[in-house]
């Protein structure tokens, strides 16, 4: 009988795991610059693009993949990926807006609403979305709507076109493209991704998102996404993602930039679902993504939340460096890992301007066999007069296959700091599950019940509609793992 | 409403209800008493359907259904109760939130609707008022941070929010001092009906000055080893249990 309703938990846990048959039009595999060139080609990219490309592909070549995370898989074979992949439409599309319908059946299927008309089920404003499929942006919405403020809202790729003086200011100033060994791998291969300027003194009348989706097998997703928020600009941005179920492990490496300038405000959130593998730990995406916002004026603030369950193998620590004074650093965090699955997660707060404050809550659930660790670095810098940081870290462990693990770095140059860290480790209780279950709830809903709000600090600074979402997605990526 | 016959449980190889009997119909108030580590929590712990323990022996029915073939939650459904002696903290989910769903998840075993937000939340009102319980404990997160009085208060609560058939109060006048525990025995006897029943679990005779049973009950060694009316529990007030150990310790050796 137990069994039996694990199995049916396990069997449709991953329910985004269908495949879109369209046909793709796709580089060949392997790395080299020709292969750069095809896509910068492809894309009709000025030369200083082409420029950009090319130097981080040959720093990366002298680069190695990191090694100190708490994960252990069997690295890509980068001669072995599809750079490249884009849907070709069955027939000739009448306009460049015009979707494919396939496209928007499997977007209707993920709960994607790409057409402006339709409102997505109960929920009150709209979000304008960018969607990218495997190596392009397919449509994103409300384009129009956001010009009128003054907003620009794009895919990565007519940004370039359209808007390169805006790109070559700021592309890499969060990320330089020799970052790290991936950051370093997307400069030079990325496809597409979203763009986002928000003009002086523009709040964003509605909430910008990217929803990123792996269809095609043996490519690897390397998208770049740029938010600008200009002098008193705010917006709230959301990412979300999925792919399709294989037994073959695939690549995502994307780098997300965030510039603040001076009383500015960005608050980025993502659901990360990518496939994680089946239960026995085979296929499911390698996440290996650079997420990092500058606070480059007075005042202005950056947020990060995430919810991860997804992926194979994450490591993804989406940072923030308080450059401006008085500047505020935000990271809120939920992870979930569960059967066979490796997160190592966290964030980095550089403060660097005078009393600036960072915050720092990340919750890791471990269940099944899998492995969750927490890394974050505060690093207070000389001159970084009156800094303060919080962080608080706390771990759940579901069975005892699991662990849980916390790596919390320190680095204090200035005596006027304030640092403060907690961090808890605790097990979900037969106890809790007992309580509930005397009052009618079943185990399902009880976890359901219990890691909620356990991770309510965090689903809390969810906009209202990904909370929801996010809830849900806990209680799936946890089905069976208790009882 | 509940029999028990000859319900044997035990932990590992440790038997710990040997042979219990006990018959509550409704409208009834039965009052269990015993030493410390007589059984009393584990009886009402394999009653509620803790699965650490192994019902080895017995029979329990329960209006008529075999309880003991019942997962926890659907025995709750069916109308039992537990006020725990220790009430479990559920940080960051709310009272109302989880009563809500408690609440819902009972409705939904009868085939009933969901009961809407408004009904609720009156309801909420109606019941935190009969167990004098501020109401901005319904809105914290569940016996998180709550005194000890208070989270047994918060269960006398979720007993009036849930309207069960048979109530189990595992020492809920434990940690109360005299006017939460004229409070709470309030609330219990205006629960009180002639179709639901309740199971008072105590060592001391205090709480049933305030809700009287129709008959009482001593536990020791995982056996019923005396029954009675009222009059049993003053007179165990009086002697202690020393008579009854020395009793039945001498009839095991
Ligand atoms: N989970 C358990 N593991 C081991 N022994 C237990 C457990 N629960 C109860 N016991 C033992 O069973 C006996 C009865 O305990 P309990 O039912 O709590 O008694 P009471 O509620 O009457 O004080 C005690 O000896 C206690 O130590
Ligand atoms: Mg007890």
């Amino acid at each position: 009988m137990a069994n039996e309703i694990l199995e049916e938990h396990i069997n449709k846990d991953y329910e985004w795991g269908f495949i879109t048959d369209i046909a793709a039009d796709e580089a060949p595999k392997g790395l080299n610059e020709d292969i750069i060139k095809f896509i910068s080609a492809k894309k009709n990219e000025p030369e200083w693009m082409l420029e950009f490309r090319l130097k981080a592909f040959r720093n990366w070549q002298n680069m190695v993949e990191p090694e100190w995370a708490h994960v252990s898989y069997t690295k890509p074979n980068f001669q072995d990926i599809i750079y490249y992949s884009a849907p070709k439409p069955k027939k000739e599309l009448a306009s460049l807006d015009e979707v494919d319908p396939e496209l928007l059946k499997t977007f209707a299927k993920l709960g994607i609403s790409i057409d402006e008309q339709k409102r997505l089920s109960g929920v009150q404003s709209n979000i304008a979305v960018d969607v990218v499929f495997d190596s392009v942006s397919v449509k994103t919405t409300f384009k129009e709507t956001l010009a009128e403020k003054g907003i620009i809202f794009c895919s990565f790729s007519e940004a370039v076109q359209d808007h390169p003086e805006l790109v070559k200011k700021y592309m890499g100033m969060a990320v330089p493209p020799t970052d790290n060994f991936y950051a370093a791998l997307n400069s030079a291969v990325f496809t597409d991704g979203s763009f986002c300027y928000i003009p002086k003194g523009v709040r964003s009348p509605m909430e910008l998102s990217t929803y990123f989706r792996i269809n095609a097998s043996g490519t690897g997703q390397f998208e770049r996404t740029l938010i600008i928020a200009d002098e008193d600009a705010f917006v709230s941005y959301l990412e979300g993602c999925t792919a399709p179920q294989r037994d073959e492990n695939q690549l995502h490496a994307a780098v997300v930039e965030i510039i603040t300038h001076k009383n500015a405000e960005v608050k980025y959130s993502t659901v990360q679902n990518w496939y994680p593998g089946d239960k026995e730990g085979k296929g499911g995406i390698f996440n290996f993504v650079t997420k990092r916002g500058i606070c480059l004026e007075d005042n202005s603030k950056i947020s990060w939340t995430q919810v991860e369950t997804g992926s194979a193998v994450t490591w993804k620590y989406p940072s923030v460096i308080l450059k401006g004074n008085n500047s505020v650093g935000e990271f809120y965090s939920v992870a979930v890992t569960n059967n066979y699955q490796q997160a190592d997660t966290g964030t980095k707060m550089i403060h660097i301007g005078k009393n600036t404050r960072s915050t720092i809550i990340s919750k890791g659930i471990s269940a099944g066999f899998s492995n969750n660790s927490y890394r974050g670095l505060v690093q207070i810098k000389k001159g970084a007069s009156n800094a303060r940081n919080f962080s608080q870290c706390d771990s759940l462990l579901m069975g005892d296959k699991c662990g849980a693990h916390t790596f919390p770095y320190i680095e204090i140059k200035d005596k006027s700091a304030v640092v403060e860290h907690e961090a808890t480790t605790s097990k979900i209780g037969e106890d809790q599950l007992f309580y509930c279950k005397q009052r009618g709830i079943d185990n399902e809903k009880a976890i359901g019940l219990i890691v909620n709000g356990y991770c309510k600090e965090v689903l809390n600074k969810l906009p209202m509609e990904f909370a929801v979402e996010a809830q849900k997605l806990l209680a799936i990526s946890l089905e069976g793992s208790v009882g | 409403m509940i029999t028990i016959k000859n319900l044997h449980a035990s932990i590992g190889d440790k038997e710990i209800l040997r042979g219990i009997n006990l018959e509550v119909k409704a409208g009834e108030v039965h009052a269990i008493m015993g030493p410390n580590g007589s059984g009393k929590s584990t009886l009402s712990s394999v009653l509620a359907g803790r699965e650490d323990y192994d019902v080895t022996e017995g029979e329990v029915t329960f209006n008529g259904k075999n309880l003991l073939d019942l997962p926890a939650e659907d025995r709750a459904r069916e109308g039992l109760f537990l006020a725990f002696q220790y009430p479990v903290e559920i940080p960051g989910v709310s009272n109302i939130n989880f009563l809500r769903t408690a609440l819902n998840e009972i409705r939904a075993y009868h085939g009933q609707e969901e009961m809407p937000a408004k009904d609720f939340l009156a309801l909420v009102k109606e019941k935190s008022k009969l167990v004098e319980l501020d109401s901005k404990l319904a809105s914290r997160s569940v016996n998180e941070g709550f005194s000890g009085g208070e989270k047994k208060r918060n269960e006398i609560f979720q007993m009036a929010m849930l309207n069960p058939k048979l109530a189990i109060l595992d020492e809920t006048d434990s940690g109360l001092d005299i006017d939460a525990l004229r409070i709470v025995a309030t609330g219990v006897n205006k629960l009180k009906s002639k179709d639901n029943a309740t199971i008072v679990i105590t060592h001391y005779q205090r709480l049933l000055d305030y809700i009287v049973p129709d008959f009482v009950h001593i536990l020791y060694k995982g056996r019923i080893v005396k029954s009675g009316g009222k009059e049993l529990a003053l007179e165990m007030e009086a002697k202690g249990y020393d008579e009854i150990k020395a009793q039945f310790d001498s009839l095991e050796s």
